[in-house]
């Protein structure tokens, strides 16, 4: 990975960006350096509003109309991108630098079929005919593993599933061969499974095309699949930056080494070892302190030094790498000792079954009224959101329901909270029946002691109320207290619990940071003490700095009153990290259940293993064995005959799998796997994720 | 599709029924008030009840709706009270009347609102959006008899360039049809600009034009190839449903400018209480309403694909 | 219903939601074309207000014929304007006319909104059948020209100030309620509508506090530019001879009173037809500034 005399594809020098608003001129980017050579990958991190779009659209030199590059230099094959007239980039963009979208439905228009998209950019470039750039694109749409090409060309975007949408973007990509790419969080809005695919199909490509990739990303993971080296983005400026392996192993910024505390490891473990959370929250651009950005937060911080003039980039090697970080006191910092100091958590006592469900099952109806439906008597149909669900959850126990997006778990969900009623099978909790009764139904203690946090951070609470009256709206309906007093009282309380200030009472959601509505959420949830509390994704939304703090307030808060939590992810890592018992779902299905350190160590279901390889480890230490699910899964109305994974299932053995539904081969110790392979066949499996060591890596060793 | 068609043309016929019999309920409010309108207001009780006896409106509501309905359906409209002639000897002529007035409407204002939208919407917060979107809510902000009396004032009376009136009492004259013309693009041009402005400078900060631009595409063709598409889906649907508006339209223009059209038709029936003139003439515009409403929905479901191959 | 009433009236902070109306109403400042049409609204609302002080003299008082604006009148004061042929000034007509259209206006409007609002947060948080039912009463009247409506409901019940008001809700409120309820269907799937659906509030509270309030935005924008509407519907059904009755001035009714001598004397339906053009141009331009300013923040 060294470029000896071949000057680099791109030179970024002290770069500078900035956003002119009616509040000013805000810096959105400032002393940002950095060279990519040819074929070369690096790994742009940090947390949203660092700034690392910002850079790429800076290279693009699209930064709409109130954005302008103010200092420094970008440098592409030795040519300023800044001197550059409208012609001129226009032959540089989609040409020699291409990019890869966040959203690939909005990134692709519309209205027009994936073939006329995709044949303009050679007939722009290379100034070829229409029948020679189809031939071009059709062969490209090969090499980014989409057959049936022609098909495809023919295709609106909306009629190809996300994963084929991000192939096709790709395609077009590389359609006039790139010397650099740049990637904005290019697999973000994609499935794990589908993303594992794309992540690998880059990587080959960028290898067989010759191109440098520039891969922005917040995922550390991620990068730490995909990149030689890295820069740390904090607050609009660089922090750190050099090899995946220095950066990442051996950090010396604090944010960098920060985020690797924040980051659930399979290393990390609720009770021996939890998550060590940054204190304070990203400042905005217009409030950024005074010399370190990042002093507020640090636990580091040496005033009069730190909060002094604008500190530089320096070497952090005695090697003579490029190992580089923004600190003064990287070198007094003793960076081995303060992660393990952490005291350890007493183990939560697991009490009685809370929450039975046995063969609960939830089917929509869908209404088809075309014509067509009508004669062929087909008029109804039914999406099986939730097929034969079981599972038990304790007292005091945290239960992961995991799974892709259609997997039914939201679903599931609301049928817990009674906003939908099953359609069969049994849900009790604490006794009573409640699969089919609505929430208007039950009893306001039944109501307040199941309780939900929800998703979006944004949408949590209502934008018009203050988050007084809203926590206090809770508290009255379930009777917890009736006096305005009383009630004043115990949302205080409640805040003080979630580590909120106590003037929060006042304030709008408006006024709130994505982590402090989510610890709102938190509040409002346990404020009818509740005996199960219901977490749909609760920290997915937030930057992985906020999202450790909200997990440990959140478990915190659960040791505390021995609550039950049912924790809905898609996150195999958070899952691994604070779940007691986890039950895989595909397709509205149980795949796999059993104790934590049981599901994620063989034998395992071959989704539930295609999953542990797919999710990307922060840890360049971490070796996978590599398993590319094919296909996209399928949609949950037309879900396929006998096991609903057969279609992408690596060890599928045959027409018994289309047509049966699998057996629950029991494991022991409650650790069930729905699959026709024999239990001898999948403990031959081996571990998915090991060490360089050797030693494999289960739920909690 | 056909199977949509037909279920809107079922869905109008039943608003046509329950339309024309709440026209029907409507004037039964004012009993006999026809024939005071009809006889004239020194008109003796006796004259009024023997008139309202003769032209069957003592039969009850019911028996009057069903045999007009069942009229209306063979094509037979009845008889005017106003003009005392068959509805559709009076009907038929004024519509075509209005179509003439829509016709050059539509013909002068959806290529100047297009356009004009379209430039505005390219460069959000340029100068020629300003000006554009400016000078379209100050045209939409002056009604319609407003502009009628205020043009009048200049072009009439002022500079003495065009006739005050369009009543074509000597055959169709194209400078009668000029005034009432410009009247209604003045005040609907606005309008139509106003909401192809906001579509395009929508579709101009989406994820796919950036796509687009960063392709090194050449501007024009961002603009003509992936912009105006997308940008105009939603003024097509507006175009369409402004010839429903245009009905109100006439209305005031034809009672100012004293042309013979649809719209004058209504008012004077109205006026009068000439129920069957009325009930024609509330039939035309459902009939109007909801063909084009499905027409919109059509070129819609064309326009987009997204929705085409559901 | 009373605990329902409890829950919104008692707002934690009454002193801080009169401070945030004034607070956004400052940020107008920052929209140009806002400011401007705040100003003529505000212009009209002073002249309405003040009609007795301002108008130079009695609006029905018959007094010099067809008088050329600019007319001195020998009592001293000055027919500004002119006068109409009954001999009454045009300028004081004007000033009284405000009056009512500033009083009819948003009477009938509010009335609209009551009532569109209801149906609208009804169709979109229950949907099914009576979301079917309302939607396809609501395209009925929709599908009919509107000023076709007024003109039969009015010709019919006859002119007058509250017959005005009633056509005027009828024929808005249709429209006012598909607006409510596109933004029910959008909002009824936010978190905190579940979220209050999972402590089990009722129906009512749901749509009148978790969600209402949140579609306050865009309503308020449409309530300005439908304000202008319904001061273009006066002014059209007292241009046809359908508005308030005589002799109280109305500017619709002034210029299709004066419209037979408008060839002789143009100054009797120009001025009439300014003042309602500059109230609704007021009433637009508002709209667009508070959109701009909704759409900033």
């Amino acid at each position: 990975m060294s470029q000896n005399a071949i000057p680099p594809v791109l030179e970024i020098d002290n770069l500078g960006i900035s956003y002119f608003t009616r509040a000013g001129e805000i810096p959105a980017v400032k002393d940002f350096s950095l060279s990519l050579g040819a074929g070369e990958s690096v790994g742009l991190v940090g947390e949203s509003g660092c700034g690392k779009s910002t850079v790429a659209m800076g290279i693009m030199r699209y930064l709409g109309s109130n954005g302008a590059i103010v200092g420094g230099a970008i440098r592409f094959k030795g040519r300023d991108m800044n001197e550059l007239n409208e012609a001129e980039l226009r032959q540089i963009r989609g040409s020699e630098i291409a990019m890869i979208y966040q959203e690939p439905m909005a990134a692709l228009n519309p209205s027009l079929t994936i073939a006329t998209q995709l044949i303009e950019v050679s007939m722009t470039h290379e100034g070829i005919g229409e029948a020679e750039a189809h031939a071009r694109a059709i062969q490209v749409l090969a090499d980014v593993n989409l057959p049936d090409a022609e098909r495809i060309m023919a295709a609106y975007p909306h009629q190809l599933s996300g994963g084929q949408q991000q192939r096709v973007v790709v395609c077009m990509a590389l359609l006039s061969n790139p010397s650099l790419l740049l990637l904005d969080e290019p697999t973000t809005a994609l499935d794990v499974t589908v993303e594992a695919g794309l992540v690998r199909l880059i990587a080959g490509l960028s290898e067989k095309y010759g191109t440098a990739l520039l891969y922005i990303s917040h995922n550390l993971g991620l990068i730490t699949d995909t990149c030689d080296r890295v820069c740390v983005m904090y607050s609009g400026e660089s922090v750190e930056e050099g090899t995946v392996n220095e950066v990442f192993n051996a950090p010396r910024h604090p944010y960098t080494h920060g985020l690797f505390g924040c980051i659930p490891l399979p290393t990390a473990d609720k009770n021996a070892r939890p998550l060590m959370p940054i204190q304070g929250q990203l400042p905005l651009p217009h409030e950024r302190p005074p010399g370190c950005n990042f002093g507020p937060r640090c636990d580091h911080f040496g005033a009069g030094r730190c909060d002094g003039d604008e500190i530089a980039m320096q070497a952090v090697s005695n090697s003579g790498s490029a190992h580089r970080a923004r600190c003064l006191r990287w070198h007094e910092i003793n960076w081995d000792l303060d992660i393990a100091v952490e005291t350890e958590r007493e183990e939560i006592p697991v009490g009685d079954v809370v929450l039975a469900v046995d063969g609960m099952q939830k089917y929509y109806a869908v209404h088809d009224r075309s014509i067509g439906a009508w004669i062929s008597g087909k008029g109804v149909r039914y999406v099986k959101a939730n097929e034969a669900l079981d599972f038990r959850a304790r007292k005091g126990e945290t239960v992961a329901i995991v799974g892709e997006s259609g997997c039914g778990k939201s679903t599931f969900a609301k049928v817990l909270v009674g906003l939908e009623a099953s359609t069969g099978g049994k849900v009790r909790f604490d006794g009573d029946e409640i699969g089919q009764t609505s929430v208007h139904d039950r009893t306001s203690e039944q109501i307040g002691s199941l309780q939900m946090i929800f998703q979006n951070p944004d949408e949590t609470l209502n934008p018009s109320l203050t988050i007084g009256s809203q926590i206090g709206r809770v508290i009255r309906k379930f009777g917890v207290e009736v006096e305005p007093d009383k009630i004043r009282e115990r949302v205080l309380r409640l805040l003080d619990t979630v580590k909120l200030p106590r003037d929060f009472i006042h304030r709008r959601p408006r006024q709130l940071s994505g982590g402090q509505k989510q610890r709102v959420g938190i509040a409002r949830a346990f404020a009818g003490n509740p005996s199960l509390v219901v977490a749909d994704e609760p920290v997915s939304a937030l930057d992985v700095s906020v999202q450790a703090a909200v997990t440990e307030l959140l478990m915190d808060i659960q040791r505390e009153h021995g609550t039950t939590l049912l924790f809905i992810s898609h996150d195999l890592s958070a899952v691994r990290y604070l779940a007691d018992r986890v039950v895989v779902m595909y397709l509205g299905r149980v795949m796999e259940r059993g104790s934590t350190d049981k599901v994620f160590s063989p034998p395992y279901h071959p989704y539930t293993e295609a999953l542990l390889s797919a999710v990307p480890i922060a840890d360049p230490n971490i070796e996978k064995r590599e398993i590319i699910l094919e296909g996209n899964p399928p949609s949950v109305i037309d879900q396929p005959p006998g096991c609903p994974f057969q279609t992408r299932c690596p060890r599928k053995l045959g027409p018994l799998c289309e047509t049966e539904a699998p057996p629950s081969r029991d494991a022991g110790d409650g650790h069930v796997i729905a699959c026709h392979m024999e239990l001898t066949g999948l403990r031959q499996v081996e571990h998915v994720i090991r060490f360089s060591n050797g030693n494999g890596v289960a739920g909690k060793e | 599709m056909l199977f949509f068609v037909i279920r809107r043309f079922g869905n109008m016929a039943l608003i046509m029924v329950l339309v024309s019999l709440a026209v029907f309920l409507l004037l039964e409010l004012t009993p006999g008030s026809v024939a005071t309108k009809v006889l004239g207001p020194y008109s003796s009780e006796e004259q009024r009840r023997l008139w309202l006896e003769a032209h069957g409106y003592m039969e009850p509501l019911w028996t009057r709706y069903g045999s007009w309905l069942v009229n209306f359906v063979q094509g037979e409209f009845g008889q005017s009270i106003r003009f005392k002639v068959p509805v559709s000897d009076v009907l038929w002529p004024r519509l075509w009347n209005t179509t003439i007035l829509g016709f050059w409407t539509f013909a002068i204002m959806i290529p100047v609102s297009l356009t004009l939208g379209v430039l505005a919407g390219m460069r959000e917060g340029g100068l020629l959006d300003r000006a554009i979107s400016q000078i379209s809510v100050i045209t939409t902000s002056i009604p319609e008899f407003a502009s009628a009396v205020l043009f009048s004032s200049i072009f009439v009376f002022g500079l003495k360039w065009l006739p005050g009136t369009s009543t074509m009492s000597d055959g169709f004259d194209p400078l009668q049809l000029l005034l009432p013309v410009m009247v209604l693009v003045v005040y609907d041009f606005g309008y139509v600009t106003r909401m192809t402005r906001a579509s395009m400078a929508e579709v101009m900060t989406t994820p796919y034009i950036r796509t687009a631009v960063l392709k090194g595409l050449p501007y024009r063709r961002v603009i003509l190839r992936h912009a105006l598409r997308n940008a105009l889906i939603a003024p097509f649907t507006i175009i369409m449903l402004q010839i429903n508006w245009l009905l109100s339209g006439v209305i005031v223009v034809e009672f100012a400018f004293a042309y013979k059209g649809f719209g004058a038709l209504l008012l004077e029936a109205a006026l009068n209480q000439d129920i069957y003139v009325i009930e024609a003439c509330a039939m035309v515009a459902v009939f109007v309403a909801a063909a084009t409403q499905t027409l919109a929905d059509i070129g819609y479901t064309y326009l987009n694909p997204r929705i085409r191959f559901k | 219903m009373i605990e329902l009433v409890k829950s919104i009236l008692p707002a934690p902070s009454k002193v801080s939601a009169l401070v945030r109306a004034l607070r956004s109403f400052a940020l107008l400042r920052e929209s140009g074309v806002g400011m401007v049409g705040a100003g003529l609204v505000l212009f009209w609302v002073i002249v309405a207000l003040f009609a007795p002080v301002i108008a130079p003299f009695e609006p029905n008082a018959q007094l010099l014929p067809m008088a050329k604006p600019g007319t001195a009148f020998p009592g001293g004061a000055t027919f500004w304007l002119g006068a109409d042929q009954l001999g009454r000034d045009i300028l004081s007509r004007i000033i009284w006319g405000s009056r009512t259209v500033l009083f009819f206006a948003p009477l009938a409007t509010l009335c609209a909104y009551t009532v569109g609002i209801i149906m609208g947060l009804a169709a979109g948080y229950y949907r099914g059948k009576l979301d079917e039912f309302l939607s396809f009463v609501a395209n009925a009247i929709l599908s009919f020209p509107v000023l076709v409506l007024y003109v039969l409901v009015i010709s019919t019940i006859g002119p007058s100030g509250i017959n005005i008001v009633i056509a005027i809700t009828f024929a808005s409120a249709p429209g006012i309620m598909r607006i409510v309820r596109g933004l029910v269907l959008d909002l009824r799937n936010r978190d905190y509508v579940a979220a209050a659906q999972t402590r089990g509030e009722s129906s009512w509270y749901i749509m009148l506090v978790e969600i209402l309030p949140n579609a306050r935005g865009p309503l308020i924008v449409d309530a300005c530019l439908r304000l202008g509407y319904v001061v273009i519907t006066i002014g059209v059904l007292g241009f046809l001879g359908l508005g308030l009755p005589p002799p109280d001035p109305d500017w619709g009714g002034m210029v299709n009173f004066a419209r037979p001598l408008a060839i002789v004397f143009p100054h009797m339906t120009v001025f009439p037809c300014i003042a309602i053009s500059s109230l609704i141009l007021g009433f637009n331009l508002l709209a667009d500034g508070l959109r701009e300013i909704s759409l900033r923040d």
